[in-house]
């Protein structure tokens, strides 16, 4: 009894109620990261709906297509929500694509390796490069911008100068023919749920080629990979302990390594991650093309982290979340695909996407604000 | 054995040419709550450190519950039961109660290799400790930054004692807050102690340290100046020591000629 009366006691001391605001469901939800992500994304959609409802764009094959983009931007935004979370950055995930895509093509074309050793040999790489950005940032101390940004230069440089040293150009062809049979490669190759085209085309719903076969025959592997790893992501950060771990190693790695969290191998498991998110992209892209390009993967890194950025994620680490960093790449990659269908001039795509960035920073410092607002 | 839970003997620290401590005793029984004051440079952080397991001590010895001990890294310390609070806590305000509750230490559940963050339970457990030291955390997943500073105080300090400390090192727990909200972390920091654990309330604000300690051992540049029962000493007695009485005196001569000269 004593101890009840004591808590009630000292109860009134803290809440000083009519100082207090009941906290609204709304703004509950209002201050989930991935709010502002989710209304772009809504807003996009209603938008080219009205302009551009009946150009074809909200066809099977027109939404398979800004979805692929969109799914391929997301497999590496998500790596990069992620990491950023955990308060860093990677300025390399780019130059990781190019690197990885000769990874698989070179050992596949010229050195006659089969085309799933390849595969597994591009994966070990990105591990290894991941590791490396990680245990740099971490050991030294150094703002992992400069440390990536090094690394952007570095990869670039070794993809295009071994490219050229192998194979006397800077493109590997002839890569297509090799997918068939593997055991691998169709993890990254296969378009899914082809029925479902199939039926939808025997029933008229969706439109055919001349030959009655669908336009869009089935979903990318892109897709089916961005909404695996968003799913993971999410799960990760919500439902583990590494995710708390994340959160934590961003928010205050003194704090967190007091504490017990192991700040420096969650941050190379996350620059890890980055990397291995990008040789991703690269062998879907290269299996799909049939080639690897040494150029491929230009500037990807700063679309990953601008998507990261309208996603919801901070700057300064330990906030935000991989279903935001979707939404973002959903956004960034609507955009980019449905303004072929519009009468706006594509060039205009690029000051949208700095618009969209500088907004959402805007409304993430403003979130940010409120979060850490004391009473 | 002895009826002391801890006993610090003659502990000396030194950075090169520097002796940070020199041959400081500090002894606690359970309940205890002993006040170590100083002013800026006294050797306090120093000497956290050292409680800490962050620094190892050059000289004397470390006896927990009767065994001599030697700390090798910070976990050391904590797995023997000394849980020490920083000034800047260790939390992060960006994150929930709960996960800042658990950071580092979080419970599972489901199968291995699929083992979850149980937050179901770890927001019963985080909302109930709080409500224990009185306060009502409406929501569990509210960010730590919406708290106030003492009951962020109170989060870190009821986490450590949730996480099963025996001694309990504060680091300037008050230093931040407001007279009210210093009080109520007092407050607390009594009941913790009254529950059995030792306290070692590490501060340079005498008004806050007199009313709660039982004993205070006052540093000064790196040596002790003794320890005192709260009986054999008083609160003037205290200040006066901390600061260096002559030089509060010298002070006031000084003063005094300034009225003198301006008249």
């Amino acid at each position: 009894m004593s101890t009840k009366s004591k808590s009630i006691a000292s109860k009134t001391d803290f809440n000083q109620d009519e100082r207090l605001q009941k906290v609204s469901k709304l703004k509950i939800l209002l201050n989930r990261p991935e709010l502002g992500a989710l209304g772009g994304a809504i807003l996009v959609f209603i938008f080219f709906g009205i302009v551009a409802g009946d150009t074809g764009m909200f066809s099977a094959y027109g939404i398979l297509n800004f979805l692929d983009v969109s799914a391929n931007l997301g497999i590496i935004a998500i790596a990069a929500a992620m990491l950023m979370i955990g308060g860093e950055f990677d300025l390399s995930i780019g130059s990781m694509i190019g690197f990885a895509g000769i990874c698989i093509a070179i050992p596949a074309i010229y050195w006659g390796w089969p085309l799933w050793m390849s595969i597994i040999f591009a994966f070990s790489m990105a591990v290894l490069v991941g590791y490396f950005n990680g245990i740099l940032v971490v050991r030294t101390g150094l703002p992992s911008f400069i440390v990536t940004l090094a690394m952007l230069f570095i990869l670039r440089g070794a993809t295009l100068a071994l490219t050229r040293l192998i194979t006397g150009r800077t493109q590997v062809p002839g890569l297509r023919v090799l997918i068939e049979n593997d055991p691998i490669a169709w993890i990254f190759a296969t378009d899914t749920f082809k029925w479902v085209f199939t039926w939808l085309g025997s029933m008229n719903l969706i439109a055919l080629r001349t030959d009655g076969t669908p336009l869009a025959t089935g979903i990318p592997p892109s897709v089916i990979w961005f909404i695996v790893l968003a799913i993971i992501s999410t799960w990760i950060l919500m439902k583990t302990r590494y995710g708390n771990w994340i959160f934590a190693s961003g928010g205050d790695k003194n704090g967190a390594n007091n504490v017990g969290v192991p700040v420096g191998r969650v941050k190379i498991s996350l620059f890890i991650g980055t990397a291995v998110a990008a040789t991703i992209f690269a062998t879907i892209q290269v299996l799909d093309a049939g080639s690897a390009d040494t150029m491929r993967g230009t500037l990807k890194e700063l679309e990953a982290i601008a998507a990261a950025v309208v996603g919801g994620c901070l700057l300064t680490g330990g906030y935000g979340s991989a279903i935001g960093a979707a939404f973002g790449a959903i956004i960034f990659g609507t955009v980019s695909m449905g303004i072929f269908y519009t009468d706006v001039d594509t060039d205009w795509f690029k000051v949208f996407l700095g618009a969209m960035m500088l907004v959402a920073v805007i409304f993430n410092n403003y979130i940010r604000r409120k979060v850490t607002e004391s009473k | 054995m002895s009826d002391y839970l801890v006993q610090f003997n003659n502990i000396s620290k030194f950075f090169g040419k520097v002796i940070a401590l020199k041959d400081v005793t500090m002894k606690l029984r359970k309940g205890e709550i002993m006040c170590l004051l100083g002013d800026n440079g006294a050797g306090k952080s120093t000497l956290i450190k050292t409680l800490a397991g962050v620094h190892k001590p050059d000289e004397g010895e470390i006896i927990i519950e009767g065994k001599k001990t030697i700390f090798d890294s910070p976990k050391d310390a904590l797995d023997m039961g000394i849980a020490t609070v920083y000034q800047d806590l260790a939390l992060v305000s960006l994150m929930s109660v709960t996960r800042n509750f658990f950071m580092g230490r979080e419970p599972l559940k489901g199968p291995p290799f699929f083992k979850t963050f149980d937050i179901e339970k770890a927001n019963e457990i985080a909302a109930e400790r709080m409500g224990q030291i009185g306060i009502d955390v409406r929501d569990p997943s509210q960010a730590v930054g919406t708290m106030s500073g003492g009951e962020r105080q109170c989060l870190a300090i009821s986490r450590a004692i949730y996480f099963g400390a025996k001694v309990l090192v504060l680091d300037e727990p008050t230093s931040a807050l407001g007279v009210h909200q210093a009080s109520v972390v007092l407050k607390y920091i009594v009941k913790a102690a009254s529950q059995g654990l030792a306290v070692i309330l590490i501060t340079h604000n005498v008004h806050h340290a007199y009313p709660v300690g039982n004993s205070f051992t006052v540093l000064n540049r790196g040596k002790s100046l003794g320890t005192y029962e709260k009986k054999d000493i008083s609160r003037e007695k205290l200040l006066s020591m901390m600061a260096g009485g002559e030089e509060l005196d010298k002070l006031e001569v000084e003063l005094k000629e300034m009225n003198r000269t301006s008249v």
